[in-house]
């Protein structure tokens, strides 16, 4: 079967950006790097001063860092979520997709930890998480979620790639020791075939819940306090909704970059994206539902404590913050993608970005307002990053972005065998499905 | 087993803040420098919480000193990841500052704000560094701290009683706060005793907790000031 993929390759174009990298690489490479040194040099200054060069204060406990972990986490319920959900339903569809969705899952996961590293007063530490676990904190719960939900988001990348890794070992490239140790003997043989095909409907099944969890802790985190606007049994799902509502937004960014960097206009059709699109706006609609029940009930509530953080939200403080949110996540987006004519490729990448910069406002309207109004009438705490902050959130985003285009210079970011298998098999078997939905002749009365 | 206690009589306290003197010194907490003060960045293990009453003109300030009120149930242990802040048996709520990762979701859980974090390197500036006490450990940058109501004075205050072979009482230990207070307005001691002073007081009528509804059960009582209803300090802001 290797032997046949290699000769009939009629995906070389995927393998491209493997052999060769254009210059524009190595720029864009630097240039992202730069971010990460200026990342460096601030969480350097961080460690030596303190948590004092930020601008956290009393009562403002928590600030970017939390905001940053929890959208990373986000975004990391792109690809294997979906994936996993579109696997399942045999979406045929999702064969060129889902690698590069489920790459963003675990690259993302260690920005999300990292970015909880950048806020410990005392990351040396870190390690106590292990040492002395205090399993009645919400925080260990994000750790135990994390971890296991890291495991099995990296299984589930492996998986797949593996013939893809033993075709790049035959390819005969650079490297090939470094293939040859990750094909693990893939030769693909007819039982190593189902074997992996079995695998990976196991992982993809094992992954859904975990995802799941993954998210609803990380809201638990606010929601077991029980400060006022995060003490909120809605937390749980609505933080789900949010996470895979940015994470959709960001595969869709991702597709159409490694579409037009590597020339995969043959692979990322304009359907992958309207598809993707009515999926992003399905999560558009949801994440107003959610949101306009959770300030509805708070608004008709009225607690005092409650009221005091929902105005500053609405008409205070933070309303150009909590507007510019609303405007990201659904003004904006909403529009594109209900509309036929603009759930185009552009539309999509446009309402995309806007959700991603409106999930993160969202996810800084739920941690800085809160703490800014403490119950007991303390300073109010004015809150506002500083450049060790900023250069941090910048810094982990390149890192991301650097990271990405790395992993596209070593495996093939679109699923060859995958692309294959969907191309030899998938029309006879979509048809005997829809065939199988059909009503039978016998249920259906004769006519007379 | 005592169940150490205070109850604060705000028709005494003159807003001196003598308690909050004398609390800085006795646990050696750090001075924060104006600009970091201006940020907010306090240290005061032992603070009074300004609270405005009335509209003007007829306004008025009301300061009522609020340590940590060592709730029995307290909503800052549970979310601790690594268990470095914890409940003894006699209801201190304690802080374990070597093993604290800074993570502050105690100072985020605990709804009276009243626990601390080392945002800088601790200074002592002049002869402060010479007047730390031997007694409390100068707490690193980047980890909490809060109230301990002393704690060093009690477990000296049991090591004399034990030398001296009798049983420790309850005039053995104060902290430094109540010792301080020149008006006589704090009480502390043993609330699980009902003939000691502190649960007299804890009956009194005047008698209220902080946030009471909230059910983190403080074990700090605070006696209204004649006119006071004892509200929650809940009134809407924004």
């Amino acid at each position: 079967m290797v032997k046949k993929q290699k000769d009939n390759l009629t995906d070389t174009l995927l393998l491209q950006p493997i052999i060769a990298a254009r210059s524009s690489f190595y720029y864009l490479a630097m240039a992202l790097l730069g971010f990460t040194a200026f990342a460096f040099i601030a969480w350097i200054a961080q460690l030596r001063r303190g948590l004092g060069v930020t601008g956290l204060n009393v009562p403002v406990y928590w600030g970017v860092y939390i905001t940053n972990f929890v959208f990373f986490i986000g975004i990391s319920h792109a690809g294997t979520l979906i994936s996993a959900i579109l696997r399942l339903c045999h979406a045929e569809w999702r064969r060129s997709i889902t690698r590069a969705a489920e790459v963003i899952t675990v690259l993302v996961l260690f920005f999300g930890v990292g970015s909880i590293i950048m806020d410990l007063g005392r990351p040396d530490r870190a390690l106590n998480v292990l040492k002395h676990p205090n399993l009645r904190s919400p925080l260990l719960w994000d750790v135990c979620s994390i971890t296991v939900y890291l495991t099995a988001s990296t299984i589930y990348l492996y998986l797949p790639l593996i013939p893809d890794i033993a075709l790049l070992r035959d390819f005969g490239g650079k490297f090939t020791w470094f293939y040859r140790v990750l094909a693990i003997g893939w030769k693909g043989t007819a039982r190593q075939v189902k074997v992996l095909n079995r695998a990976i409907a196991v992982m993809a099944v094992i992954v859904i819940p975990i995802a799941v969890s993954v998210h609803t802790v990380v809201s638990w985190v606010f929601a077991m306090t029980v400060q006022p606007m995060w003490h909120s049994a809605i937390f749980g799902p609505y933080f789900v909704v949010g996470a895979i509502f940015s994470g959709i937004a960001a595969i869709i960014i991702a597709m159409a970059l490694i579409r037009r960097i590597y020339h995969l206009q043959g692979y990322l059709k304009p359907v992958h994206f309207n598809h993707l699109g009515l999926l992003l706006l399905v999560m558009t609609l949801l994440w107003f539902y959610f949101t306009f029940a959770e300030y509805l009930t708070t608004f008709y509530g009225g607690e005092p404590s409650h009221l005091s953080i929902f105005y500053s939200k609405l008409t205070g403080r933070f309303a150009h913050v909590f507007w510019a949110m609303v405007i990201a996540c659904f003004v904006i987006p909403f529009p594109i993608l209900a509309w036929r004519r603009t759930r185009t490729i552009t539309g999509t990448v446009i309402a995309s970005i806007s959700v991603n910069i409106g999930m993160w406002l969202e996810r800084y309207t739920i941690v800085v307002p809160t703490m800014s109004h403490p119950r007991l009438p303390w300073a109010e705490g004015a809150y506002s990053a500083t450049w060790v902050e900023i250069a941090i959130t910048l810094g982990f985003g390149a890192t991301f972005i650097f990271l990405y285009m790395l992993f596209t210079r070593f495996f093939p970011i679109i699923s060859i065998w995958e692309v294959q298998e969907g191309r030899e098999h998938s029309l006879p078997k979509v048809v005997a499905r829809v065939q199988s939905y059909m009503p039978s002749q016998a249920a259906v009365p004769a006519e007379r | 087993m005592p169940r150490w206690g205070m109850a604060i009589d705000l028709a005494k306290c003159t807003a001196c803040q003598a308690c909050v003197v004398a609390c800085q010194s006795e646990n050696n907490i750090p001075c924060v420098p104006p600009e970091q003060a201006a940020l907010g960045r306090i240290l005061s293990w032992i603070g009074l919480l300004p609270e405005f009453e009335g509209e003007y003109p007829r306004l008025r300030m009301r300061l009522t000193p609020l340590p940590c009120l060592h709730c029995d149930k307290p909503p800052c242990i549970v979310v601790c990841p690594v268990g470095a802040t914890g409940i003894t048996p006699e209801g201190i709520v304690r802080q374990t500052f070597a093993r604290c990762i800074g993570c502050r979701y105690c100072t985020t859980a605990c709804p009276y704000t009243r626990r601390h974090f080392n945002w800088n390197k601790p200074e002592f500036p002049g002869d402060l560094a010479e007047a730390l006490n031997p007694d409390v450990s100068v707490r690193p940058k980047g980890v909490v701290e809060k109230c301990t109501l002393c704690h060093h004075r009690l477990l000296r205050a049991r090591e004399e009683a034990r030398a001296a072979n009798r049983p420790l009482t309850e005039g053995d230990y104060r902290p430094a706060c109540a010792e301080a207070c020149p008006a006589g307005a704090i009480a502390f001691g043993d609330l699980g005793d009902p003939a000691s002073a502190v649960s007299q007081l804890a009956r009194n009528p005047r008698a209220f907790r902080v946030l009471e509804d909230l059910g983190a059960h403080p074990k700090v009582f605070h006696l209204a000031q004649g006119e006071w209803s004892g509200g929650s300090g809940q009134e809407a802001k924004g």
